[in-house]
């Protein structure tokens, strides 16, 4: 009885999931700026999933007597300072970037969600306690945090993933917090106390829900400063190991013979640049199309 | 007011002793023995033993957590693995060099920003207010360390205007022109932030109650905009550029490796590069101890600026 009740309206009120992404999709790419950003990101994931096919040579293969070669038709971007193909090194970097950005932006989600829940439900005093913890985080300059923990665990992908979560998680598990701070007040929280529900049946059940909207248009904004993350580490000698392909690493080699050849450093820069501003535009225009309150949150 | 101060004082200092204390539980949190981690295996064994002995590493967990407190609190930072130089020192050495570039940096971006931010109120809705937001999302979102390899490629190697490397000689305009292309890289995700943010802030003030009683009384709408709008837009621009110090410092960092200018970045740098652990550590509680200290200083200055900000404290 109790749940019919509960239920009924819902169903009235809410659209499928299907026709709101559909209408979200629309409004995005109803914008100029959301449409340019869709774009982009569509082409990159394009790339991400079938780069291995689309390049034309092995991005590992070493040619010395191609080196610093400009861009030709055999190769479309020249070469790099061992012979390797530019092109070919620039589309497998973009998987590099991909999978880390989504590896570690996963992970961070999968961290900060519980971590605000308990922050935002549990007693107060461990919620002082982990905002004190969070506020420490985020009063370390992002780099800086970076240059530490890669001084501590040696420079790798896995180092890099890390410094990723360690910079998101903070901000994150605050949102989820003062999401979470405010509905527990609400009704149909309180209801659910009332009728003896479980805390994790509260927690992931009712308040997650309501929790994971305004997080994953953070998250969105967020993957840029991810890409440019990685790609920067990876550009000092610290991130992903050099011969892997990625932005960085294509962009620390060329830095290295910038004064020979300008190619491997604009190969390397153009598609980061893509990819950032490719991720701000979109992530700008489902803010602007989702959640109008958040933006002035932010600017506040 | 007063109390609202001496709070924020209180949380930082807390905040710092948090991050101090993170940095030195991360040494133990490790596996393996922390002073191979933290000077890496180039370290011989007498090294290793020094920094056991300055860390403080061969007693109990908590006296060394006390001691490390303790020196601390008295300004000594340790020293350097390799040459044996006090921390601090060489912190203060390179300070100068830090300041002098985020100063430069933030001041054009600051001055265009605004610029950009009041054309674009002005021209609210129309195509040139649209353009200057789309390159203001641009601006930010283009990674610093790109821009900086791009402006050397472009202007030192190209067309030789200005120099590649360094902080320039004793003369004050060969420091001027080495300041150039750094703090151009680090200043142009600001024009983007400032832009939007002037507008932002411009056009809710445009919609307020006292600007609707301006009009009514007369007053010329430039004159609006200028003197009673931006005075609104500019609190907000103060409030954030003490939240983007750290952002900032991020550009600086990439900026003086681009441009092998030294600085605090480039202190850093070096210090992760030769496994140098107290300079690492130094560095990252000096940086984060500037962090807290503008973000005092920015609830200071909104709270001299604006009144309701003062009576509301």
């Amino acid at each position: 009885m109790v749940d019919a009740t509960l239920h009924k309206p819902k169903e009235i009120r809410e659209p499928g999931v299907v026709t709101l992404s559909l209408r979200v999709i629309g409004q995005i790419l109803s914008t100029p700026l959301g449409a340019i950003g869709m774009v982009i990101v569509a082409l990159i994931l394009f790339v991400t999933l079938l780069a291995p096919h689309l390049a034309p040579y092995n991005p590992l293969a070493i040619s010395v007597k191609d080196r610093l070669a400009g861009p030709s038709f055999a190769h479309w971007l020249g070469t790099d300072q061992l012979g390797r193909d530019l092109l070919s090194r620039v589309l497998v970097g973009t998987r590099t970037a991909m999978s880390v950005a989504f590896s570690a932006l996963f992970l961070s989600l999968a961290a900060a969600v519980p971590l605000g829940l308990i922050a935002g439900y549990g007693p107060r005093l461990l919620d002082s306690l982990m905002i004190l913890i969070f506020d420490s985080f985020s009063s370390l300059p992002m780099i800086m945090l970076g240059l530490a923990t890669v001084v501590l665990l040696g420079p790798g992908s896995g180092t890099v993933v890390l410094v990723i979560v360690l910079y998101c998680v903070p901000s994150y598990a605050r949102l989820v917090r003062s999401q979470t701070l405010s509905l527990k007040e609400r009704d149909f929280i309180k209801a659910q106390q009332a009728m003896d529900a479980g805390i994790a049946r509260i927690l992931f059940i009712h308040l997650l829900p309501n929790v994971i909207g305004p997080l994953l248009i953070l998250a969105c904004l967020d993957i840029s400063t991810i890409i440019t993350l990685e790609a920067g580490l990876s550009f000092l000698g610290l991130g992903v190991k050099p011969q892997i392909p990625s932005w960085g690493n294509i962009l620390s080699d060329g830095f290295a013979v910038i004064r020979n050849s300008p190619v491997p450093v604009i190969a390397g820069g153009v598609p980061l640049i893509l990819a950032t501003i490719g991720f701000t535009f979109l992530g700008e225009a489902l803010r602007d199309a989702l959640d109008p309150r958040l933006k002035r949150e932010k600017l506040a | 007011m007063v109390s609202f101060l001496i709070r924020r004082f209180l949380l930082s200092c807390i905040i710092l002793l948090v991050v101090a204390n993170l940095l030195f539980l991360m040494l133990h949190m490790i596996p393996g023995d922390p002073t191979v981690v933290a000077l890496g295996p180039r370290s011989t064994p007498e090294m290793r033993e020094a920094f056991r002995h300055m860390m403080g590493l061969d007693r109990p967990l908590l006296e060394q957590m006390g001691l490390f407190l303790l020196r601390l609190a008295k300004g000594d930072l340790g020293t350097d693995v390799w040459s044996g130089r006090p921390v601090l020192s060489m912190i203060l050495d390179v300070l100068p060099l830090t300041a002098m570039l985020a100063i430069a940096s933030f001041l054009w971006a600051v001055l265009l920003g605004i610029v950009l931010g009041c054309v674009a109120v002005m021209q609210h809705g129309k195509w040139a207010d649209w353009l200057i937001g789309l390159i203001s999302i641009a601006f930010v979102a283009v990674p610093s360390f790109v821009v900086a390899l791009y402006a050397l490629l472009v202007f030192a190697v190209a067309l030789h205007w200005l120099p590649a490397i360094g902080a320039g000689g004793d003369d004050f305009t060969s420091q001027l022109k080495a300041l150039v292309l750094p703090s151009f890289t680090i200043g142009l995700g600001w024009v983007g932030y400032v832009s939007r943010l002037v507008r932002a802030a411009m056009i809710e003030a445009m919609g307020e109650d006292y600007v609707r009683t301006l009009r009514a009384y007369g007053v010329n709408e430039r004159r609006i905009v200028f003197s009673y709008a931006l005075k609104q837009a500019l609190l907000s621009v103060v409030s954030v550029l003490a939240i983007g110090f750290g952002t900032l410092l991020s550009g600086s960092v990439f900026a003086e490796i681009v441009f092998s200018r030294p600085g605090l970045g480039k202190l850093t740098y070096d210090a992760v590069i030769s496994r140098n652990f107290p300079v690492v550590m130094g560095t990252v509680l000096v940086t984060s101890a500037l962090y807290l200290v503008c973000m005092v200083l920015a609830d200071i200055i909104s709270a001299v600026l604006d009144p309701r900000v003062r009576s509301a404290l």
